[in-house]
């Protein structure tokens, strides 16, 4: 176990260098530099001034240098200076965390909530009426846009309730029942779109566990179908599925970006986009290496977790 | 040994098809397209979504109602009626017309990206498959690393980079499929590198090159195509997403995403229809493309039909 451990973390340091490389090398391949961006409305700008920038900023040494000066200054905790606030990037980022983790979490319960209990029934019922619309309904939430959900729902609340959930962020300790309903509609939105996966991956794991000689002997037995299902199947369908919930909510990241815009949460992933409609590069640069770490981590996590959960799971 | 390859590809045909034949096959044809509309009538339903969105794009300009990029100062936030059967948006323009002519931004930045990003993916996918060894474990490596970041979060940050431009959009939400092919394109090369016929014509002294695209390319088409039609449905959204964002197509190009973006949020409740129609259309193509990728994947690959 501690040999396998040792390993998974050393390819997830790897990883997380060699996805630090292609970030940096991404962004430099684009056209044009960060400070011609930053200039690019602002009509006619002295060359030399530019140039002030340009030494200011570092971007006038060569990229290896470029690289490893930002790299040490990420390992060192420093995500750099946002252009736009001014001030260090870590000092915004740090209050919007847990905004953003909340959400995740949130969205996440509803997801397993939602996701688990379609996806066995939709297996134990397989090709049958309420298999069809359990996975039409999640097919559907794979195809809605979170952000277009998230709207719909404002949409409707006001039409049906004249009432919407507060769009300045609400704190849980100022007024903890305000907070959750802020948090509840995002959660919702997000949620169904990842509980479509969870669905999907619980019904498959399901009907193949379901499939196996043990489930035979258990129906064979004379067992009741809750007893087959719930204490003899379900456990060993679930294990793919706490993986994919892990990983899941390490990529909700990507579904929170568009929905706390929408909500107006003061979130990370929102500062991921207002810091790219900026062009605050450094900070996009540093945010992106950010998720990657959480990603990265996630997946070690969920991976030892499994190893640890499932016996047969051997540590190569 | 030659033989193994006439088992997993179809029977040739003579070259001079006679009528008699060429009728039958069509007949069979039609028989096939029958059974997987009894057998698979979701992935049928999505099929026809799909058939109904390509050719909105193909004939926009003869079913548009109004130029999609006019503004009627007059008529601004119409509800949908004859003159506008969807309504107008703030500057007046006619929804219906914008959705129709956006079906052709959103199918060409997601064939455009989903074809760019499956080939290229599938081309590095099937190299490291088939060489193997080395080359195949640094490739899994680095596709690893390009997969550790969210779809969106990789396209939103190149979009960035790039700049919001039609191509550039492709370009973007292409990048981030590349890992996603490059796996499912080396997964069948690896067993079909194992196959009899491969190795007979490596035996024969075929070149590399030739096996590659001669015997191994084609018959990895299957997951290909599940691939592509599963990816498509993403490429939209992650388009609807970022032009939503402001990142992926500029104005005046009716994008549905665009059209979703702050104006709508502004006037959602004095108009709804500005929210509701594009949403719809996104919807709508992005679940069509979804039943049928499923659908496909099953007729076509039914190893991955559990996972």
């Amino acid at each position: 176990m501690h040999a396998y451990l040792l390993r998974r973390l050393a390819g997830s340091v790897l990883t997380l260098l060699g996805m630090s490389m292609i970030i940096f090398a991404l962004l430099r391949l684009a056209p044009g530099n960060i400070v011609d961006i930053l200039f690019d409305s602002a009509g006619y700008v002295d060359p030399a001034d530019k140039q002030l920038l340009m030494r200011d900023l570092g971007l006038d040494r060569p990229l290896v240098v470029q690289y490893v000066s930002w790299l040490g200054n990420l390992l060192r905790g420093d995500l750099g200076k946002s252009y736009h606030y001014d001030i260090a990037a870590w000092e915004i980022i740090r209050p919007r965390i847990p905004v953003t983790v909340e959400l995740a979490l949130l969205a996440i319960v509803v997801t397993v909530l939602i996701g688990v209990p379609a996806g066995v029934i939709s297996a134990i019922r397989q090709d049958t009426w309420i298999d069809y619309a359990f996975r039409v309904f999640s097919l559907a939430g794979l195809s809605m846009p979170a952000f277009w959900l998230g709207m719909l729902i404002i949409l409707l609340l006001v039409q049906g309730f004249a009432w919407m959930p507060s769009l300045l962020y609400v704190s849980p300790f100022e007024d903890l029942r305000a907070h959750l309903l802020q948090f509840l509609f995002p959660a919702l939105a997000v949620g169904y779109r990842s509980s479509a996966l969870i669905m999907r991956i619980t019904r498959s794991s399901l009907l193949e566990v379901l499939r196996e000689d043990y489930i035979r002997t258990a129906w064979a037995k004379g067992l009741p179908e809750r007893a087959v299902v719930f204490r003899h199947a379900l456990k060993n369908a679930l294990l793919p599925v706490v993986t994919v919930i892990g990983i899941e909510f390490a990529f909700l990241i990507g579904g929170l970006v568009v929905t706390e815009t929408v909500f107006n949460l003061p979130g990370v992933a929102r500062f991921l986009v207002e810091a790219i409609l900026w062009r605050d590069y450094p900070v996009v640069q540093n945010l992106v290496m950010f998720i990657a770490i959480v990603v990265v981590t996630t997946n070690l996590i969920v991976d030892v977790l499994y190893a640890w959960l499932d016996p047969r799971v051997r540590y190569e | 040994m030659s033989d193994t390859s006439s088992l997993t590809r179809p029977s040739r045909l003579p070259t001079a098809i006679p009528q008699a034949a060429k009728e039958r096959r069509r007949r069979r044809w039609l028989r096939q397209l029958k059974r997987f509309f009894q057998r698979k009538p979701l992935g049928a339903t999505g099929g026809l979504i799909v058939l109904l969105l390509v050719l909105t794009a193909i004939g926009a300009e003869w079913l548009a109602t109004h130029d999609p990029t006019r503004t009627h100062a007059t008529q601004t936030l119409r509800p949908p009626g004859a003159a506008f059967w969807l309504g107008t948006d703030h500057l007046g323009r006619d929804i219906y017309s914008r959705i129709v002519y956006g079906a052709r931004v959103s199918l060409a930045v997601g064939l455009g990206s989903t074809l760019l990003g499956a080939i290229v993916g599938g081309m590095v996918g099937l190299w490291s498959g088939y060489l193997g060894g080395r080359t195949d474990l640094i490739t899994q490596r680095f596709l690893d690393m390009m997969q550790a970041l969210p779809l969106l979060v990789l396209a939103l940050v190149m979009s960035a980079a790039l700049g919001p431009a039609i191509h550039n959009a492709i370009l973007a939400i292409s990048i981030p499929l590349i890992p996603r092919a490059a796996r499912v394109i080396r997964s069948s090369t690896l067993s079909i590198r194992e196959m009899a016929y491969i190795e007979a014509a490596r035996a024969i002294g075929v070149p590399q090159l030739r096996i590659v695209f001669r015997h191994v390319l084609p018959n990895t088409l299957g997951p290909f195509i599940v691939l592509a039609t599963a990816q498509l449905g993403s490429a939209i959204l992650v388009e609807a997403s970022l032009s939503f964002l402001g990142l992926g197509i500029p104005e005046p190009y009716p994008s549905w995403g665009r059209m979703l973006s702050v104006s709508a949020a502004e006037y959602a409740q004095k108009a709804p229809w500005l929210v509701i129609f594009p949403g719809v259309a996104i919807s709508l193509s992005v679940f069509g493309f979804n039943l049928l990728g499923d659908a496909l994947r099953d007729v076509l690959d039914p190893k991955l039909r559990l996972q």
